[in-house]
């Protein structure tokens, strides 16, 4: 229905009328094609509620007097249309991101709200005003894909609270993507959010208290979402059309390939992250977590001297950011300055946005600081 | 998607931008237009999205601390340095970024005054951790 210029408040009435006319009629009379039929009662349901407002009568019956656009069948190109409404570039992202969740995930405003602690009021409004914003928008063109795999990654990325796991609802949708688009990367994010999320049972500890990669007991993770991972992965790189996601699924492949942290394949993650940084003309600048992430690659193969001197690259630009002090205590600690190490670590629990990051690099700091009390 | 909170205080904070009275000694219009201002606020707020929370403290206040195996809360109400902080209220905003968190709060700021004059009041802005 917004495929057919319908705005999204009145579509959604019109649908859950429609919802509640087949609870009524489906278990004595139940359709051929619950879809059609659904299609069909809302589009009628809109149309009176349209009849019923004397005031615009002229101009609708004007309006319907037009020959209707064919509408598309297919399941697949509604979702991918209604994502690119969901994803317009005039929303702000965070409007994105609640519009995306309430209209293709089918999450309440309530659960929406639970899962990034407002009020249910305010992301009411937030939603509300991106359907506002979308009003008389031109609905027809193609969207833009790389925004839609932006807000599906920031959905991903804000995690597990509220009663629903935010995580597995961006999987959820990326696998609904993959479905309807052949582009590389929409794979290439579904593969990465697999092979990270793959290893969240073993992220946290029984206490709350976060794992670290190298210390995470990895017969925890999750075989079967490793596994699916990887072929996605692969027939997005088979398409070798490479992309940012792609090539973190690969690292992140690489990660969960080894059966113990020692025998992580640190060169060929360096490799990948070497692509990575070749991405963008100026890394430094305008992708500083790569050039981050690749330091720490750096350090495990070149030595942890080397790898910190690819951080100092990236002072002026990271230095205020927790990440940039906790990956020089980790390149420290990596080369037995224990004094150092203690240091950053304690300067990233200063910095830190996220209470079980700044707990985590607070036990880091104490266990550094311990070790270098120890007699050599 | 960060939060802040914007602390609003009875004293404490740097040097005041334009010294005032205390509100008690405003003439009564211009203490109306002041809550105006900031009932306004949280209106705002409510309407762009971006309200998570706000509430005003009273000034009393207590310190507490454990007394000890089996003896009673201690508690004093000072003596206190005359500077210290006294936090009076605060919004919580859920905002797209600091940047847009400091544009609230120097908004709140130019809150009337005196004579309808802005209060140019330093407002302290904290990221809340997230969990």
């Amino acid at each position: 229905m917004v495929r057919r210029g319908e705005d999204f408040d009145a579509a959604e009435d019109a649908l859950q009328e429609a919802l509640l006319e087949a609870l009524r009629v489906w278990p004595e009379h139940p359709p051929r094609d619950p879809r059609a039929w659904l299609s069909a009662v809302a589009t009628r349901r809109l149309v009176d509620a349209r009849r019923a407002d004397s005031a615009r009568l002229r101009r609708e019956e004007h309006t319907s007097a037009e020959p209707p656009r064919p509408a598309s069948t297919e399941v697949g190109d509604d979702t991918l249309f209604l994502l690119f409404c969901c994803c317009h570039p005039d929303l702000a992202p965070a409007s994105q991101v609640a519009l995306t969740l309430r209209a293709v995930g089918g999450l309440t405003t309530r659960e929406i709200a639970d899962a990034f602690y407002v009020p249910e009021a305010t992301m009411a409004q937030r939603i509300s005003r991106a359907k506002h914003t979308l009003h008389g928008r031109r609905l027809d063109q193609p969207g833009d894909l790389a925004v839609v795999l932006r807000v599906l990654y920031l959905i991903y990325n804000a995690g597990h609270g509220g009663r629903v796991d935010l995580a597995e609802e961006a999987i959820r949708l990326a696998r609904q993507l993959t479905l309807v688009t052949d582009e590389p990367e929409a794979r290439g994010l579904l593969a990465l959010m697999l092979l990270n999320h793959a290893r969240s049972p073993a992220r946290v500890d029984a206490d709350g208290r976060l794992v670290p990669l190298d210390r995470q007991d990895r017969s925890l993770w999750n075989t079967r979402e490793i596994t699916e991972g990887v072929r996605v992965l692969q027939s997005a790189l088979a398409a070798k059309r490479p992309g940012r996601y792609q090539i973190e699924a690969a690292i992140a492949a690489l990660h969960d390939d080894a059966p113990r942290a020692e025998e992580t394949d640190w060169p060929q993650i360096l490799a990948w992250y070497d692509d990575l940084v070749a991405l963008t003309p100026d890394p430094v600048h305008q992708d500083p977590a790569a050039v981050l992430g690749r330091a720490v690659a750096v350090g495990h193969v070149l030595g942890p001297a080397a790898g910190l001197r690819e951080t100092d690259r990236l002072r002026g630009v990271l230095d205020e950011r927790y990440r940039w002090h906790a990956a020089r205590g980790y390149l420290h600690e990596l080369g037995g300055d224990f004094p150092a190490a203690a240091e950053a670590y304690a300067e990233a629990a200063h910095l830190a946005t996220a209470v079980p990051e700044r707990d985590h690099l607070v036990r880091q700091a104490a266990r550094v600081r311990a070790r270098s009390a120890m007699p050599q | 998607m960060p939060k802040y909170l914007i602390l609003k205080h009875y004293r404490g904070g740097p040097e005041p931008h334009r010294s005032f009275q205390p509100m008690d000694q405003w003439a009564a219009e211009d203490v109306e237009a002041h809550m105006a201002f900031l009932r306004h606020v949280g209106e705002v707020l409510r309407e762009s999205g971006e309200y998570v929370d706000a509430q005003a403290l009273t000034p009393t206040r207590t310190w507490v601390r454990y007394g000890g195996p089996d003896a009673a809360p201690v508690t004093t109400d000072g003596p206190l340095p005359e500077t210290s902080d006294l936090v009076a209220g605060w919004y919580m905003v859920d905002v797209e970024s600091y940047e847009r968190a400091l544009e609230i709060a120097a908004w709140v700021s130019s809150e009337p005054g005196p004579g309808g004059e802005p209060l140019y009041e330093w407002l302290d802005v904290r990221e809340i951790m997230t969990h």
